[in-house]
């Protein structure tokens, strides 16, 4: 595990589009075979882990970036995936485009952020934790019972999807191909894009200055409010852009499913999520992108599907949590910096452990 | 007596019943909070625990339900004694494997394993008992006071199972508090939340405090827990959850650390609760969004509570 | 040298508890000031409401001709009031320059959307800022510890990168919170030094607590001595020296006395 986390670090930027432009294009071929061969639904679950991969990167910002713990993350997905709903579905008589509403989604979500973030402002980690929780649960609520508006527990269906075109009569030309808004390998490719999006953006921000403010709002934020960095406008940047990637991957998800109801999105939603950033490695862009990748295979293909034919009597729904509260706290306690970390961090931990003065010259001298 | 106001009496006595076991859930997270600023997420499944491993307890024991006089004054006592040491004893593990080992670290990790151990323990118990609502018989002897010792023709439900209900609370809630005020551990106890460095500096072994912070806390919950059986006679391996975020609601409405606070928050919020479950028209859906409306306004506009917190503000 | 600031009958409550108690004080451009005064004197607690953390219960602070009470700490770094701490409080798990360049950040106007887009203004103003970060931690001896992470640096060079990051924010004012705790007298002198040529070089206007008896008489031009909240002696170290109350608020009044007798 070691060898490969440094081989990854030590990887360069380009190399490593390359490598994930190849794997990205060549995947659907290679899930073919595979589906022919078992029932997995295999492109699905790659599209729904791709779909966790982009609200993962999301929290990443919250929770890696700005140290802001947010336990009610899946509220923003919803709210995303509900803004989708409302924009196009017949019966409110909206309507919009799919390209259109899943930008105004965005937005809407964003908005929302900055709803859920503004009364944490002033609260310390474990609080403001509680606040998010809070809201987490109220919007699933709200969307149950506001009737008129989400139509309750019934659901949203049918659901606006993508009309572009060219593309549709691309894929309607494979035989036994899908209707275009239902098949895996169409979606697949949108939320790719999505992902390249997002992960471009996370990256950039990253390294700027955005990203040395959230940083510094994680470490001391009092200290970083005397060095001029405004503690409010920066947390909320954090909040209403994470959910921004939310509302996105939201309205992409209620597309593709073409359905939406306020059970899916739980507090157990949000917790899965939380792992998957701690778990990966909190602030590390790739290593959420190859942790959530890896977790919601896991998770999707032989939680779900493959341990279930192996022992049938047994409750897999809760060995499921089991597995996860018990990964999680063995992470905090013996590699907080998570499992693919990023390559600061590394070194960070790193200098933890060498006595004071020599980690100065290993640096100034060793180079 | 008119309807309207019989309705009134009863749901106040429920806000008063609901109170009462809120309090002994509360004052768990609020004393934990106190010593090591910790929100032991995983504190309401104590609460479950009790209320499972009791029914665990009657159903091997099998007395007769209701119970006879033996039952009432030994058996019950026993299981009391037996789960509440066990709920304790979990708890303290709970410390002992998951929040020591992070005393030091940043504040976001001992919240990230103790929301994994509440998972863990939520998984545990769905395993345990199954996901859908379990039974506890009724082995509290339920007799209608009012209407079958006074004979006073009323809707008012007030039962012997009330009686038991406040019979029990009371006394442990106020037992607590004349713990925490007047005995040396107590005060060793409160030393700590205040300071813990200097306590150890006082000789005060602090590690021992917090266990035993952990380990009162953890009966009380499980005390709640076997309460809450033998007065509702139903349960689920989420119960903990959804008592958890109400009972930390209270402790944090009375002022997070705060011993009294809590059981007087606890108090607001069972009021709070049964009202709104009477007499809103969508029922129990909204008491939840009323509930966390709350703490969030409380956390944002009086995060001290009503009576005050014991911790003190960051200093520069 | 005009009056860079003003503090007007300003006092400071806790609850019952006065920390500042009705202080007059000013601070002339381009100077060195020290603030003296026993534990508790209420030292820091002025600091923290002239840098913004607190709002002052009574009084007002005027800054370069504006008022300034009650405006946040980060507003207050944005007009030219920038500050060390006590206990150091670097970004641990950022590197030297990143500490820097925090410092900077209110200068630079890179916002969300130019940070995900990187056109070239904002490169630009990226590669200009690491420059004159890697500047800065040359001026104050840290050249070549610009990777290093705060956490790995010697006591005394976190010192100085709290005070690179301070300068970083481009103050007019300074303060510096006991900058010479915990040092020995060489790593003294090199700060006393540091902190003349901050005033020469770099036209600043400092303002020290300290409790370097030695540092505070040798730099400063104006000294104040505070005592429950109270100034109880301001003006040239020579002259605070030898004032009774200074001596019988740091020694005690027998001590005075046997002073008085002896000299």
């Amino acid at each position: 595990m070691q060898s490969f986390v440094n081989v990854w670090s030590r990887t360069p930027l380009r190399a490593r589009w390359l490598i994930f432009a190849f794997l990205v294009v060549v995947l659907p071929l290679g899930t073919y075979p595979i589906e022919r061969a078992t029932n997995f639904g295999l492109l699905t679950q790659i599209n729904r882990a791709l779909i966790f991969v982009v609200l993962a990167l999301g929290l990443n910002i919250v929770v890696g970036f700005a140290g802001l713990l947010d336990l009610g993350y899946a509220a923003f997905f919803a709210i995303g995936a509900y803004a989708f709903g409302i924009l196009t579905w017949p019966p409110h008589g909206i309507e919009l485009t799919f390209l259109l509403a899943i930008w105004l989604c965005a937005g809407v979500a964003s908005i929302f952020g900055i709803i859920v973030g503004s009364p944490t402002l002033r609260l310390r980690g474990d609080y403001l934790a509680i606040v998010t929780l809070a809201f987490g649960e109220i919007i699933p609520t709200a969307a149950r019972n506001l009737r008129g508006i989400t139509n309750g527990s019934q659901g949203m269906v049918p659901l606006g999807k993508p009309n572009w075109g060219v593309i549709e009569a691309v894929f309607r030309l494979e035989p036994g191909r899908l209707a275009v808004g239902v098949d895996p390998n169409f979606w697949y490719y949108v939320i790719v894009l999505l992902v390249v999006l997002v992960l471009f953006a996370s990256l950039r921000l990253d390294k700027s200055r955005l990203g040395r403010a959230w940083k510094a709002i994680r470490e001391d934020e009092t200290a970083a409010d005397f060095m001029g960095v405004d503690p409010i406008r920066t947390k909320l940047l954090a909040f209403s852009i994470g959910a921004s990637f939310s509302g996105l991957a939201g309205a992409v998800f209620a597309s593709m499913l073409g359905f939406i109801s306020p059970d899916q999105f739980r507090f157990q939603t949000s917790i899965f999520l939380l792992i998957i950033v701690v778990l990966s490695g909190l602030g590390s862009v790739w290593g959420v992108l190859l942790g959530g990748l890896i977790l919601s295979l896991f998770d999707g293909l032989f939680l779900a599907q493959i341990l279930p034919e192996l022992l049938p009597d047994v409750d897999i729904q809760s060995l499921r949590w089991i597995f996860f509260g018990v990964g999680l706290i063995v992470i905090m306690i013996f590699r907080p910096q998570g499992l693919f970390p990023r390559r600061e961090a590394v070194r960070a931990a790193e200098a933890d452990k060498l006595p004071l003065d020599l980690q100065a010259t290993a640096v100034k001298g060793g180079d | 007596m008119s309807i309207e106001l019989q309705i009134f009496i009863q749901q106040v006595l429920i806000g008063l019943t609901i109170g009462s076991y809120l309090a002994l859930i509360a004052l768990g997270y609020t004393m934990v909070y106190g010593i090591i600023e910790l929100i032991n997420f995983a504190h309401g499944d104590l609460f479950a625990f009790g209320f499972f491993i009791s029914l665990t307890l009657f159903t091997a024991i099998n007395p007769p339900k209701p119970l006879d006089a033996v039952g009432l004054l030994v058996i019950l006592p026993l299981i009391f004694v037996v789960t509440m040491l066990l709920t304790g004893g979990l708890n303290v593990l709970i410390d002992r494997v998951a929040y020591r080992p992070l005393r030091n670290a940043p504040r976001l990790a001992p919240l990230l394993t103790a929301v994994g151990m509440s998972f863990v323990l939520e998984a545990s118990f769905a395993i345990w008992q199954g996901p859908s609502n379990i039974n506890y018989p009724g082995y509290f002897p339920s007799i209608n006071i009012l209407r079958e010792v006074f004979n006073i023709d009323t809707f008012i439900l007030f039962t012997t199972k009330d009686v038991f209900l406040f019979a029990v609370t009371i006394p442990l809630v106020i037992g607590l508090t004349l713990f925490i005020d007047r005995t040396k551990t107590g005060k060793a106890m409160r030393a700590c939340a205040q300071d813990r460095e200097a306590a150890a500096m006082m000789g005060i072994n602090v590690n021992r405090m917090i266990a035993t912070t952990f380990f009162v806390g953890g009966a009380l919950a499980g005390a709640a827990g076997i309460v809450w059986g033998l007065y509702i006679n139903s349960g689920r391996f989420l119960m903990g959850f959804e008592a958890g975020l109400m009972a930390f609601t209270s402790a944090v409405l009375g002022g997070i650390g705060n011993v009294r606070g809590a059981v007087a928050g606890a108090f607001i919020i069972g009021m709070v609760k049964s009202m709104s479950d009477g007499y809103s028209p969508i029922g129990s859906e909204w008491t939840r969004v009323v509930i966390f409306g709350m703490l969030i306004l409380l956390l944002v506009f009086r995060p001290s509570g009503i009576l005050g917190s014991t911790q003190t503000l960051e200093k520069v | 040298m005009a009056t860079l600031l003003e503090a007007n009958g300003v006092s400071k409550r806790f609850g019952g508890l006065v920390a500042v108690d009705t202080l007059d004080y000013t601070l002339e451009t381009q100077s060195i000031n020290s603030i003296i005064g026993p534990n508790g004197a209420g030292k820091t607690t002025f600091f923290n409401v002239v840098t913004g953390f607190y709002k002052p219960t009574t009084g007002a602070v005027v800054f370069d001709g504006g008022e300034i009470s009650g405006m946040r700490p980060n507003r207050l770094t944005h007009i030219g009031i920038a500050r060390t701490f006590q206990t150091i409080r670097l970004f641990n798990n950022l590197t030297a320059v990143e500490n820097v360049l925090i410092g900077m950040h209110h200068r630079l106007k890179a916002g969300w959307f130019g940070s995900i887009l990187k056109p070239k203004w904002v490169r630009e103003e990226e590669a200009q800022a690491r420059a004159e970060a890697v500047a800065l931690l040359d001026y104050v001896g840290l050249k070549g510890y610009e990777e290093v992470f705060a956490k790995g640096l010697p006591y005394g060079l976190q010192r100085r990168l709290e005070i690179a990051r301070a300068l970083g924010t481009q103050p007019k004012l300074l303060l510096l919170d006991e900058p010479t705790a915990g040092m020995n007298p060489n790593e003294t002198q090199d700060m006393v030094v540091f902190i003349r040529r901050l005033r020469d070089e770099r036209g600043l206007t400092i303002l020290l607590i300290e409790h370097d008896m030695q540092v505070v008489m040798n730099i400063s031009d104006k000294v104040t001595v505070l005592d429950y909240g109270q100034k109880i002696a301001e003006g040239l170290p020579i002259e605070i020296q030898r004032n009774e109350r200074v001596i019988e608020a740091y020694l005690g009044r027998r001590a005075l006395e046997v002073l008085k007798h002896v000299g």
